[in-house]
């Protein structure tokens, strides 16, 4: 006999298992990344983007780094959460697991590298 | 009877395309395009970081027939999962269900779209706006 409520075993229980979390993080990191991906198109725009010494003045304005650390982690966390349903809806079995594990793996180097990426550049590349 | 030998709803490929499920699909192929160009800006930005020779070996690669073409591409995924994922939040307040509606807003993503996409190629190719 379980001394649990049967409201308290059910409570976050979805068809995932895991409530609502995992579609409200998607749907807020899009609002995010909304504001971040039209911001950097609208910069990309007004630079020419062959010049090393151009990308770097604008990557080193506080703002903009503080933007760009935002754009590529939000990006990454956004990217992990949508493979990660292609993933769930597509493989089975250890292929499933395997796939799932490796594509948090790589979100998280790319997050890092691009983050230390932005950190360099914003300091003067 | 058998596990193995019920009679199945026709699939997918029995339907005829419609722009609610081209769209839809779109969406989530853009998607995946979209992570894999996330690969491209890291390396794009740490090639930058690097310096200028890093950097224009860089630029050399990406701004080559090929990188073009799959920039572009990216480019296009990009305004699109942008422009319908906003649908999508639309959709999740609740509204814009209605057939007409959906078809409107379904055009209206596809041509902004494509017009996002080449004005912005247009600036950028053209060395920037300033």
């Amino acid at each position: 006999m379980s001394l649990r409520s049967p409201l308290a075993r059910v409570l976050g229980l979805g068809a995932a298992g895991d409530g609502t979390a995992h579609w409200w993080a998607q749907r807020v990191s899009a609002v995010a990344m909304v504001l971040l991906g039209l911001w950097f198109a609208v910069s990309l725009m007004g630079m020419d983007l062959a010049r090393h010494g151009e990308l770097v003045t604008w990557a080193s304005g506080t703002f903009n780094t503080v933007m760009l650390v935002l754009l590529v982690s939000v990006a990454a966390y956004h990217s992990h959460l949508g493979t990660r349903v292609v993933i769930e809806d597509y493989s089975r079995g250890w292929t499933r697991v395997a796939g799932l594990v490796v594509v948090q793996f790589v979100h998280v180097v790319l997050a890092g590298a691009g983050i230390v990426a932005v950190l360099r550049l914003g300091s003067g590349g | 009877m058998a596990a193995d030998n019920r009679p199945l709803s026709p699939h997918l490929q029995i339907y005829r395309p419609q722009i609610t499920s081209v769209l839809s699909i779109l969406h989530r192929i853009s998607g995946v395009i979209l992570s894999f160009g996330l690969v491209v800006l890291v390396y794009w930005l740490a090639s930058a970081a690097a310096g200028p020779a890093a950097y224009s070996s860089a630029v050399a690669m990406l701004g080559s027939g090929f990188g073009k073409f799959l920039l572009f591409g990216w480019t296009l995924a990009f305004f699109y999962h942008l422009l319908n994922g906003i649908r999508h939040l639309v959709w999740d307040t609740g509204r814009g269900f209605e057939i007409p509606e959906v078809y409107r807003s379904g055009w209206t993503v596809v041509v902004l779209a494509l017009v996002m996409t080449g004005a912005f190629w247009i600036i950028v190719m053209a060395g920037g706006a300033s």
